[in-house]
């Protein structure tokens, strides 16, 4: 406590960038939006969402899986599977070694099943904690063989996007895991399976363009960034500065590409309300009739 | 034969020497034959040397020689009875990616491919080569077509990759491509993918997931451009010649990488110099994968492909001591 007063005298007088960083992450954040400062312990209670202005904190996978299972419900899938650097890049395995320990993952998504609301589902979680949340060959394959155990136990499918696209390190590798997912899902589909896909900020490149946009349902948390190509990539192609809410999740309802933004406090519900809507594949009420 | 690159000097200055001493001799008449024989004799081995040894940086800049040919200039090569189909039905018609009905010999099939410009003019018409989401949607609605009709697609991968533009965002690019990936998965019907230049990202592999993927020896492919892989790589995309080499993108590289089937040879020098021979040697590859693909059921067909992109990735279980090793050549340097 007492360092954090400290730190908090200090921002007080000095507030320039480098002093905002200082604000120490384990007990106080301070809102990049409205600039509000609050309790971690505080944000925690109410999922990670600014209580005065309504901004979505992003969150890591554990935290993620914590706030959307029922109680002591889940297990995670794939937890030991770790990338073997494809291309011999240099320092890649160091930066995964790093990030290992950062997030507590084995890679940047987090994969398993439990219960939401009591419907169970087989989840996938992004962190972008790691590496930036990117896809390279572990991410593609937890998240192939996620759908191919639901698909095999009739299960829906949830995935929680958040990525900056591919992984760069692991070149042409990475750019088919988005084929490979893909075609995973083809198969899980015409065997109709459900999927439900939540963009988190922030869902991008090589991600936004595989799994992630291939939900029967595609939802979306407020204030999410989503897009293929980045922001400064466009501005300086087209020669024209960009709208400020341009790839936003409200963006993308407007332009017609998502179902819905849900706010992180309903999220829970109206999953519940589309799970129970989809059991027995969703036709055995009228079938009985 | 348009501009030459700097690797390319020596050559052209050679042959410049062997003008002039062709000139000479049909003006002096003196017959000097065999010091002309000696330089033909150098020249050969020097192209020979130097298209022989070409690094994957020469080889980006051949693929983007302004005369390199192009999917318009493969189809009349390769087909008859070419008809071009224009527009996607929701939205417009994108002239980067061109799409049709034609046959090969004999029989019919579906053709797809990328379209850059041959000159200036062409090449604002077409956007370079990069496509927007009508693009991809066009290609899928022929794609979709040739299954209805069993007809075997072709595709020809050329582009710098997706547009990064505001209307390809607002369109949603990202679905577009998505969706390709994911119907292109489930085709009963052949589909023959031929890298001919440059292959990046999305909008590349969105007329890309096949049954055998081609690709041309100068052809480059990967997630993103080298200039885009330095600039996020290294914040420099004055780097990309090492990017080139860093993310093994050329031919050579995808094949040990097990992601290509087959590498189709160039004429030396590249298929610029020699159009209608380069064809001839994309038409051998293209009549070998039908030998092959024509052999399977239709379920088979469909099988083989998802099975194909189900293998690629390169990790370990640990506690299941499992590993994925579909790399032929580059062992891990696991630390
Ligand atoms: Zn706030």
């Amino acid at each position: 406590m007492k360092d954090f007063f400290t730190k908090k005298k200090k921002y007080a007088t000095v507030p320039s960038t480098k002093a905002r960083q200082d604000v120490p992450e384990g007990i106080v954040r301070k809102c990049p939006k409205c600039k509000k400062i609050m309790y971690v312990k505080e944000l925690s209670k109410h999922l990670f969402v600014c209580q005065s202005c309504g901004y979505h904190y992003p969150i890591g996978a554990h935290d993620r899986a914590e706030m959307l299972f029922d109680q002591d419900s889940y297990v995670e899938f794939d937890e030991k599977m770790v990338s073997l650097n494809p291309l011999r890049f240099p320092n890649y395995m160091n930066k995964l070694e790093s990030d290992r320990k950062k997030t507590g993952l084995n890679e940047a998504v987090w994969t398993g099943k439990g219960t939401i609301e009591g419907f169970e589902a087989a989840v996938a979680i992004m962190d972008k904690g790691f590496r930036m949340g990117s896809m390279g060959s572990v991410v593609g394959e937890k998240i192939t063989r996620l759908i191919e155990y639901a698909d095999k136990n009739g299960i829906p499918v949830i995935i929680f996007s958040a990525s900056g696209g591919a992984r760069m390190q692991e070149g042409v590798l990475s750019l088919m895991q988005m084929a490979k997912t893909s075609g995973a899902l083809k198969t899980f589909s015409e065997n109709g399976g459900l999927y439900i896909s939540i963009m988190t900020h922030p869902t991008t490149g090589g991600v936004s363009a595989s799994f992630a946009s291939l939900g029967d349902y595609n939802f979306a948390e407020p204030g999410a960034l989503i897009g293929f190509a980045g922001r400064r990539i466009i501005e300086q192609t087209i020669g024209e500065e960009l709208p400020d809410d341009f790839q936003t999740a409200e963006f993308l309802l407007k332009h017609g590409q998502l179902d819905q933004v849900i706010p992180r406090s309903e999220l829970r519900t109206v999953l519940g309300q589309v799970l129970s809507i989809h059991v027995g594949g969703g036709a055995e009420e009228w079938d009985r009739n | 034969m348009g501009p030459e690159l700097d690797f390319e000097k020596p050559i052209l200055e050679l042959q410049e020497k062997i003008s002039e001493l062709k000139k000479f001799m049909d003006e002096k008449g003196i017959d000097l034959s065999d010091e002309l024989n000696h330089l033909q004799e150098r020249l050969a081995d020097l192209e020979k040397d130097t298209y022989g040894s070409m690094t994957p940086w020469e080889r980006v800049r051949v693929a983007r020689k302004l005369n390199r040919p192009t999917t318009l200039d493969y189809i009349p090569l390769l087909f008859t009875d070419f008809i071009e189909c224009h527009g996607d039905r929701l939205y417009g018609d994108d002239p980067a990616i061109v799409a049709g009905i034609a046959k090969f010999h004999g029989r019919p099939v579906t053709v797809i491919g990328e379209q850059r410009g041959r000159d200036t003019k062409e090449n604002i018409m077409r956007n370079f080569g990069s496509p927007h989401p009508e693009g991809y949607r066009k290609a899928l609605r022929l794609m979709k077509q040739a299954d209805k009709f069993h007809r075997p697609i072709i595709t020809f991968i050329d582009t710098k990759g997706a547009f990064p533009g505001k209307a390809a965002e607002e369109r949603g690019q990202s679905e577009a491509i998505a969706r390709n990936l994911f119907e292109m998965s489930g085709l009963s019907v052949p589909v023959i993918c031929v890298v001919i230049g440059e292959g990046a990202s999305g909008g590349a592999l969105a007329i890309g997931v096949g049954n055998h993927i081609l690709m041309l020896e100068n052809a480059w492919y990967s997630v993103i451009s080298p200039e885009g892989a330095a600039a996020l790589l290294w914040k420099d995309a004055g780097k990309a010649e090492e990017a080139a080499k860093t993310m093994k993108i050329t031919g050579s590289d995808l094949k040990k990488l097990g992601i290509i089937d087959k590498l189709i040879p160039e004429v030396l020098g590249g298929a610029h110099h020699d159009p209608k021979k380069q064809a001839e040697f994309i038409d051998q590859a293209l009549i070998e994968s039908f030998e092959e693909l024509s052999q399977l059921t239709a379920d088979q067909v469909r099988n083989q492909r998802l099975a194909k992109y189900r293998a690629i990735g390169n990790y370990e279980t640990v506690q299941e001591n499992q590993t994925n090793q579909l790399i032929f050549s580059y062992s891990s340097d696991r630390q």
